[in-house]
């Protein structure tokens, strides 16, 4: 099929409208002039520069890009050892059970898991700050990456794992030398992944975090309980734009990749 | 030829199942079929057949409905179905993947195109039951399809498309995906249904074999053209085409220019200081007209001495042997590097083998044995 | 090869070894740091629901005193009851927040499924070469903060927000609707965050969907319409299946949604034990709330994750 039929053009129009629109909305009015937000009075950003002069928001911003770092990091190597566990493991004792515990963080309501990491946290006597919040992060966050890099594991060909230990590799080399080169845009896409979850996380943060590591959501969420600011209009259009750079230069990056190889596979057939 | 034989295409008073008229279909710039009529008789076994990206599968797809001619019509029992829906049409297709519901069991997969009709319930049942019986399934009604062999599920494709009873049955490469072995039982299985049911099969496929196989009829198309239609010992013994002796089986083909000799006879002259060869051919040739000769390696005799009587002669030695059990096939080179293959039955068993690589042998065949065709 | 035989089953043998502790360590750390930071933590959380409140820190007796050896064990377990539980039973407000909890998320993941197949469908039938675009577009607002995303319809369906500024200019309305602060906002929110969610699996089935089997239902008779109920729906339900599943499931413990969209009269349980924990310090009752929520949820989600198995072994 070539075309697109009326009724799907018409369904995937309405659906990205829907989609984008609000989000087109907030950032054009954070270049509103007014304090009221709802209604234009000039192009201005004056926002911007009160922004970056809010030493509140700065430190929230540089706790909240600390605990990503580290704990997308950390829950890249979990997940995707998870991963290959879940894939190549074979029967092991508690499948069932570790199976469970990836798929169940994904749609596990967020106020149970920050509530119940918080009690553990206070059980053990941790005191709540950066830590605390990166371990909750990468607890949550390695499921994702999971999922993510098990979808690419399940389609590799394991025929070339079987080939590089025929042709002398350990199991380790053969993970590191074929697997893992093989699989990596999954384990980057996880890793991107597991990066917004914690940027964007509001709840877990906030029951695990103390009085010393505020994140920008929870700095966010108690501004915008009181309505709509220009100031955090300012800040969502931000985050919008470094979210969008980092998408759309990740997918064009692969599409090259995938137009080369094609071009190249083109090339070879037609040296054939 | 006895009138109980199944020939109507030499019936002129047979009225075609289908006809494609002056056909034209292309895709954007990319013409796939190009200006082409051909007859379908009721009850024939036609085989389209040709490499891929030939057309065929557009022929296909368009009796099916799923592709409508650019130019020209096609006609199903007088009846211009162009713009008739593929849901509407008389017409049934077993694809090239199955197409097996996945989601359905054996049973449900068959009765789907009967519901769709709002047979009775009883009827329905029969029907299927009858389907299940033909196709030799009764055990694995209730499977689903994940759950049968590739054999099995080529099996219930035919039985899901022939249940509606159509006029027409359209077989993509429905043999495609099955090992050697397994093809060949099913081609002679295939017969047997078609021939059974009385349905009118078209099938496609890009596998010669099969198609003088199954077939009562054969079309070789090659870019979007027709370049042979006929039965298959016709199509093997008088190709009208290098393309067609080419494409179908084995065959040497030597150039050469002829020149007339009496009575359809033909002498070609093919190569500097060698001795013309003989051939005869129905069609007029002019004197000194390039043209092809086209010889099977199973009419040429391999012989260490030339064979007194031999119309044919020529010399060469063994390049190389390829024992293929039943047969073995001899590729001898001649003075001038050409390579010509002969074949030879392996009657008895573990015999000496006559000739070994180097050797000096003579090949030779008659005058009738080869093929002429014209430039 | 012209190794000595003995050698050649030593290293065999010993990277076999090798291989068994690697494959054990693989396995552990994961499972390891999920029991600990997964599993166990719930189990606390079963022990505080048990507890009693107090003015203390942490809030809640009785604490386990390991020092006192099995008295302090048994000590502590006869002080646990089922008191918050009751409690939960007797004041309506929890039970009504449940039901509420559940009614919205049922409701919203309908109406996501409905405003998220054609999108989907329109995604999986496009041409090839726009997929991965579309595909992005989908994922783009999904990387972008949830909470920014709730954000922004606050200004959109706020009294003088733009959503009534537009239907006043149209003429459709002539005083503005009040939709901020009501379940519809509750709803526009979940359906608008939780879009993605439910595309993404459905797509993903039907992209690998053959499409000669859409041909081979018309071959035989089917409607383009009937073709689509009896082929492509029933095919897709794995998709449909996991998206349902990974709207609701967290919508119904959804907090940040109700408390910015709704109103005084949107009731979600996620709220409750938000307002429980941080606002009363009510901490058993909180993990009491968080306990019974838990248990509404574990049906669905050992559906979820059967759903998921099944899909992954039959990919593999």
């Amino acid at each position: 099929m070539n075309r697109l039929s009326w009724f799907n053009a018409v369904s995937l129009t309405l659906g990205f409208a829907f989609l984008y629109i609000p989000m087109v909305i907030l950032i054009i009015f954070s270049f509103n002039d007014g304090k009221l937000v709802t209604v234009w009075s000039g192009f201005s950003t004056r926002w911007y520069g009160e922004l970056v002069q809010n030493e509140a928001f700065l430190d929230a911003a540089w706790v909240t890009l600390r605990v990503a770092v580290f704990s997308s990091t950390l829950a890249t190597v979990l997940g995707t050892a998870a991963a290959y566990v879940m894939v190549r493991g074979g029967r092991f004792f508690g499948r069932t059970l570790f199976s469970g515990m990836i798929y169940a963080p994904l749609v596990m309501p967020e106020v149970i898991t920050g509530l119940s990491l918080l009690l553990l946290f206070i059980g053990i006597g941790l005191d709540r700050g950066i830590l605390t919040i990166v371990l909750a992060h990468t607890t949550f966050s390695m499921c994702f990456v999971s999922v993510v890099v098990s979808s690419r594991l399940v389609t590799f060909d394991r025929s070339l794992e079987e080939a590089a230990l025929d042709l002398g590799c350990s199991p380790a080399q053969a993970f590191r030398l074929v697997t893992l080169p093989i699989i990596a845009p999954a384990v980057i896409s996880g890793w991107l992944l597991a990066f917004t979850l914690s940027l964007d996380d509001l709840v877990i943060a906030s029951f695990t975090s103390g009085p010393s590591a505020t994140t920008l959501p929870i700095k966010i969420f108690s501004a915008v309980r009181l309505g709509v600011s220009p100031e955090i209009n300012a800040l969502s259009t931000l985050m919008i734009a470094v979210v969008t750079v980092g998408v759309i230069t990740a997918s064009l990056v692969t599409k090259r990749a995938m137009m080369k190889q094609k071009q190249d596979e083109m090339a070879a057939a037609r040296a054939e | 030829m006895t009138s109980d034989v199944f020939t109507p295409w030499d019936d002129p008073q047979a009225k075609p199942l289908i006809q494609f008229k002056n056909v034209t279909k292309r895709f954007g710039g990319f013409t796939a079929i190009d200006n082409l009529s051909l007859d379908i008789f009721e009850r024939e076994f036609f085989a389209l057949l040709g490499p891929s990206g030939c057309g065929k599968t557009t022929m296909m797809r368009m009796l099916a409905g799923f592709e409508t001619p650019t130019e020209g019509h096609i006609i199903l029992s007088g009846q211009d179905i162009d713009p008739i829906p593929p849901n509407k049409r008389a017409v049934n297709m077993m694809f090239q993947s199955y197409a097996l519901f996945p989601h359905l069991s054996i049973w449900e997969n068959i009765a789907f195109g009967l519901r769709r009709d709002k047979m009775p319930k009883r009827d329905l049942e029969d029907r299927v039951e009858e389907m299940l019986r033909l196709t030799r399934l009764e055990q694995f009604a209730r499977r689903k399809p994940h759950q049968i062999s590739g054999g099995q599920r080529q099996r219930v494709a035919l039985a899901r498309s022939l249940a509606k009873a159509p006029k027409l049955l359209l077989l993509d490469e429905p043999l495609g995906a099955l090992d050697k072995k397994l093809r060949q039982d099913t081609q002679f299985e295939l017969m047997d249904i078609q021939e059974k049911t009385g349905t009118t099969f078209v099938i496609v496929t890009h596998d010669q074999e099969e198609a003088m196989t199954v077939a009562s009829r054969v079309a070789v198309m090659d870019q979007g053209q027709l370049k042979q239609v006929a039965t298959p010992d016709r199509i093997y013994e008088n190709p009208n085409s290098v393309y067609v002796a080419d494409f179908i089986g084995d065959v040497n083909i030597i150039e050469g220019r002829a020149t007339a000799q009496g009575d359809e006879t033909y002498q070609i002259n093919w190569a500097e200081g060698q001795t013309p060869l003989t051939a005869t051919s129905a069609t007029d040739l002019s004197n000194g007209q390039g043209c092809h000769l086209a010889i099977r390696p199973e009419k040429v005799t391999i012989s260490a001495d030339r064979p007194a009587d031999a119309v044919n002669a020529i010399q060469g030695k063994v390049h190389d042997i390829a024992y293929l059990g039943n047969l073995s096939t001899y590729y001898v080179e001649l003075a001038n590097g050409t390579i010509i293959k002969a074949q030879s039955a392996n009657t008895r068993r573990i015999s000496r083998r006559s000739f070994t690589w180097e050797d000096p042998v003579w090949l030779s065949w008659t005058a009738t044995a080869a093929v002429l065709l014209a430039n | 090869m012209g190794r000595p035989g003995l050698a050649v089953l030593d290293s065999n043998g010993r990277g076999f070894v090798g291989e068994l502790m690697r494959r054990a360590f693989l396995i552990a750390v994961p499972y390891v740091w999920l029991l600990a930071l997964f599993l166990v933590p719930f189990f606390i959380v079963l022990k505080i629901s048990l507890s009693d409140t107090a003015l203390a820190i942490p809030p809640y007796t009785p604490t386990l005193d390991l020092s006192q050896g099995w008295s302090g064990i048994t000590e502590f377990f006869s002080q646990l009851d089922f008191e918050n539980f009751v409690w939960l039973t007797e004041d309506d407000l929890y039970w009504k927040a449940y039901l509420s909890s559940v009614k919205i998320a049922l409701i919203a993941t309908i109406f996501t499924l409905i405003f998220g197949y054609p999108i989907a469908y329109g995604m999986a039938r496009a041409p090839e070469e726009w997929r991965p675009t579309l595909m992005m577009l989908i994922i783009l607002p999904f990387w972008t903060s949830f909470l920014i995303r709730v954000y922004a319809w606050m200004g959109i369906l706020s009294n003088e927000g733009y959503l009534n500024q537009f239907l006043l200019w149209i003429g459709v309305i002539s005083t503005p609707l009040t939709i901020l602060n009501t379940n519809t906002a509750v709803y526009i929110g979940i359906v608008y965050t939780y879009l993605p969610f439910m595309i993404l699996p459905i797509y993903s089935a039907l992209e690998r969907m053959d499409e000669s089997l859409i041909e081979a239902a018309e071959d035989l008779g089917c409607s383009r319409i009937q073709a689509f109920w009896l082929v492509t729906i029933p095919l897709s339900r794995p998709g449909i299946i996991a998206g349902c599943f990974l709207v609701m499931i967290p919508v119904i413990g959804e907090f940040v949604i109700p408390s910015l969209l709704g109103g005084s009269g949107t009731l979600m349980i996620g709220k409750v034990l938000w307002e429980e924990f941080f606002s009363n310090r009510d901490w058993p009752v909180a993990s009491a709330v968080a306990v019974v929520l838990l248990l509404i949820l574990v049906v669905p989600i050992v559906l979820f994750q059967r759903n998921q198995q099944k899909q992954t072994e039959a990919e593999q």
